[in-house]
């Protein structure tokens, strides 16, 4: 079969390798139909997740068509049409009872690489490097899925691919971002980076009551969509001191809560980011951390600070001192997206969300990587790519 | 015994520790070359473990000369690494695959005379020190390994016990486990695989076995004389079983075996971790995870790989 492989930092081939075989009682091989790159796929492709190999395939935003089960797999027929979860749980320990999905304890078969880097380790998750478990992707044409009894959500046939694609991963991740908010009636939330997830996230903090929403970027097209089809205020952070503007945005209060929706690959106006930039370069911080620094300079006083954007290991100039002195929550983790399927699936079937507005792009899994190329540098006014094998 | 001598022994040790150096370097450089002249299959397995072998000839090689030549302790180490290497020269003898015989007998010879040397000049040193190390370090002496871990699983204590009670699961998370057979009442058989191959078997008794704790020991004939408890307590707030597993064993050849297992990655705490994280898998959900990454992170995540994991295992 084709899929995408990782051949390196910057290096990306669709190559032909063996197609998956069940291993386990409880996995199913899915026929992939519809896939997506991810803006955590970028991290990879830009060589900041450590125990990556070569030939490692990539993918976790995936669904498609289930073309065989393992034995221990009642709930699903071959034929089925399923949208599948991109962190691997095993719906029967501790974490998964409490629905703590992306915390499985024994769906990382590497467990001890993560607990070296993290002190415990999470769930293993599709072509998301050897420390999460190295589990073939799903930019493929065909994925082996473990513990299909729990994860995979089947869908009505009357919804398209792309209606239901992103309940994988970043449709429930900027939700999971605008729960961990807790907004109450009249809250202002400021979500940093106009990327898929913070659209997503806009979208959601509105769903979950919020009354304004201002979201930062320095893209005009992706801040375009923010205000059009999302709802969103715009700060250009290239343009405008985002702290001043906020401030003033919100009556003085600053924002009642703020989502990193970025991550460790952030850009700044100023000289953080010449600072954070040198200091990964040197390999003396692994994140460049400035969205997260800034969006907790900008909440109100005891406000919430949700950290859905990813990083791996360490920064440097976190501002501790803000969040003991300012009575700040910090909350944050992989999406728990089992837990989020079944309700935003309803939310898109009673028309809520229609999450096709991301969409710019669409290509042959041939092209990935060129998909990968004009995502990452935004080219072509790219917010999402979706790809059909 | 005067300076003479010990200037004789010291030369000697020095000269050991130029040919550790000599032989560590190629092991770590060219295996196929040397599994070829001594006459071992020539395959991945072999390479990986001449390398190791190289990395202990070659720090061995580095320890003795950096004492100024002048330590027996190192001598002795390098003794006991000629016991390793006529064991698993042997070994290959024995399993007959792919090897050259009469090239390793050869081989066997040479290490025997090397080991000699070893000897002669360790004892020298040993005396000339005026330090009884020649006791301390016998090959004989052992050296007892304890390691003790805890994981918690979810599900009730009972099932937990009832599952380590079957002992014929043991082998299934117990990755150096080959096999456990009941021999009735409180006796057993157990077979365990050893690094290059090596098996290792012994009878063992259960002396306590209650839903909250399970005891055994070797027999007394036993190889590796070990002894281990598993206690099964419930976790407080209905999480399940506080899982605690103590072990204790004594490796032929003490200090070098415990220097030996490390040098394979086999560190006995790390083992016993990733054993338990795999029993609790095998309960929380009736099988353990696997990927093509799962044994060793020099696998690409692709079906390719998992497809050859897969094929090793049941």
């Amino acid at each position: 079969m084709r899929a995408t492989c990782w051949m390196g930092t910057h290096n990306i081939q669709v190559r032909s390798v063996p197609d998956p075989q069940i291993l386990n009682p409880r996995d199913a091989i899915v026929r992939v139909t519809s896939t997506a790159i991810c803006g955590s796929d970028v991290h990879l492709y830009d060589g900041f997740i450590p125990t990556m190999q070569r030939g490692d395939v990539l993918g976790h935003e995936f669904m498609g068509e289930v073309v065989e089960t393992g034995e221990a797999v009642s709930n699903l027929r071959v034929g089925d049409r399923v949208v599948v979860p991109f962190p691997i749980a095993c719906g029967h320990c501790n974490m998964c009872e409490r629905e703590m999905y992306s915390l499985c304890e024994n769906s990382n078969p590497n467990a001890s690489m993560a607990e070296q880097l993290w002190g415990y380790s999470p769930c293993g998750i599709f072509g998301y490097s050897h420390m999460l478990g190295g589990y073939a992707g799903g930019q493929a044409e065909y994925v082996r899925v473990p513990f299909a009894d729990v994860g995979p959500l089947k869908v009505p046939d009357h919804l398209e691919d792309e209606q239901v694609l992103f309940l994988s991963d970043i449709l429930p991740t900027g939700y999971m971002a605008a729960e961990n908010c807790n907004i109450q009636p009249g809250d202002i939330v400021a979500v940093w980076g106009c990327g898929p997830v913070g659209q997503f996230a806009i979208k959601s903090a509105y769903m979950l009551g919020a009354e304004r929403v201002i979201a930062i970027d320095r893209f005009e097209y992706r801040m375009r969509i923010a205000r059009e089809r999302a709802g969103a205020e715009t700060i250009n952070y290239e343009e405008t001191d985002v702290w001043d503007a906020i401030r003033e945005m919100t009556g003085g209060r600053g924002a009642d809560s703020c989502i990193d929706a970025v991550g460790m690959e952030a850009h700044a106006a100023n000289a953080w980011h010449i600072y954070d930039k040198a200091k990964t370069v040197l390999m003396m911080e692994t994140e460049r951390g400035a969205a997260l620094r800034q969006a907790i300079m900008c909440v109100r006083n005891g406000g919430h600070v949700s950290v859905a954007g990813v990083y791996g290991g360490f920064m440097d100039k976190f501002p501790i001192g803000a969040i003991v002195n300012r009575s700040l929550t910090i909350k944050s983790g992989q999406t728990h997206v089992h837990r989020y399927m079944r309700p935003l699936l309803e939310r898109i079937e009673a028309g809520d969300v229609d999450p096709r507005f991301i969409i710019t792009h669409r290509l042959n899994l041939n092209d990935a990587a060129t998909g990968y190329d004009i995502f990452r540098d935004k080219e072509d006014e790219c917010l999402k790519v979706v790809m059909k094998p | 015994m005067g300076a003479q001598q010990r200037n004789a022994d010291s030369t000697l040790a020095k000269g050991l520790g130029w040919f550790s150096i000599g032989l560590g370097l190629a092991e770590l450089a060219a295996p196929a070359s040397v599994a070829r002249l001594i006459g071992v299959r020539d395959d991945e397995a072999a390479r990986r473990l001449l390398r190791a072998y190289g990395a202990r000839e070659l720090a061995n090689g580095v320890a003795i000369l950096g004492s100024g030549a002048d330590d027996a302790e190192w001598l002795w180490t390098r003794a006991a690494g000629d016991v390793l290497d006529l064991a698993t020269m042997s070994a290959a003898i024995r399993r007959n695959d792919g090897t050259d015989v009469r090239k390793l007998a050869l081989g066997m010879a040479s290490v025997a005379g090397v080991m000699v040397a070893d000897v002669i000049a360790a004892r020298g040193l040993s005396q000339t020190n005026g330090q009884d190390r020649v006791t301390r370090m016998r090959p004989r002496q052992r050296t007892s390994i304890r390691v003790s871990k805890t994981f918690t699983i979810n599900a009730q204590p009972d099932e937990v016990y009832s599952f380590w009670r079957q002992l014929d699961n043991l082998p299934r998370f117990m990755r150096h486990l080959e096999s456990v057979e009941p021999l009735g009442g409180r006796m057993s058989h157990w077979v365990a695989r050893g690094p290059a191959g090596m098996r290792i078997g012994w009878d063992a008794e259960m002396i306590e076995d209650t839903p909250q704790r399970i005891s055994w020991r070797s027999l007394d004939r036993a190889d590796v004389s070990n002894s281990g408890t598993v206690e099964f307590r419930p976790a407080p707030g209905d999480r399940g079983t506080e899982l605690r597993v103590r072990l204790q064993y004594d490796p032929p050849g003490g200090r070098a075996a415990k220097w030996f297992a490390k040098l394979f990655g086999e560190e006995p705490e790390q083992q016993l971790h990733e054993d338990l994280r795999r029993v609790k898998s095998l309960i929380e959900t009736g099988e353990i995870s696997q990927t093509p990454g799962s044994s060793s992170v020099f696998h690409p995540a692709q079906p390719s790989a998992a497809r050859r994991a897969a094929g090793g295992r049941r």
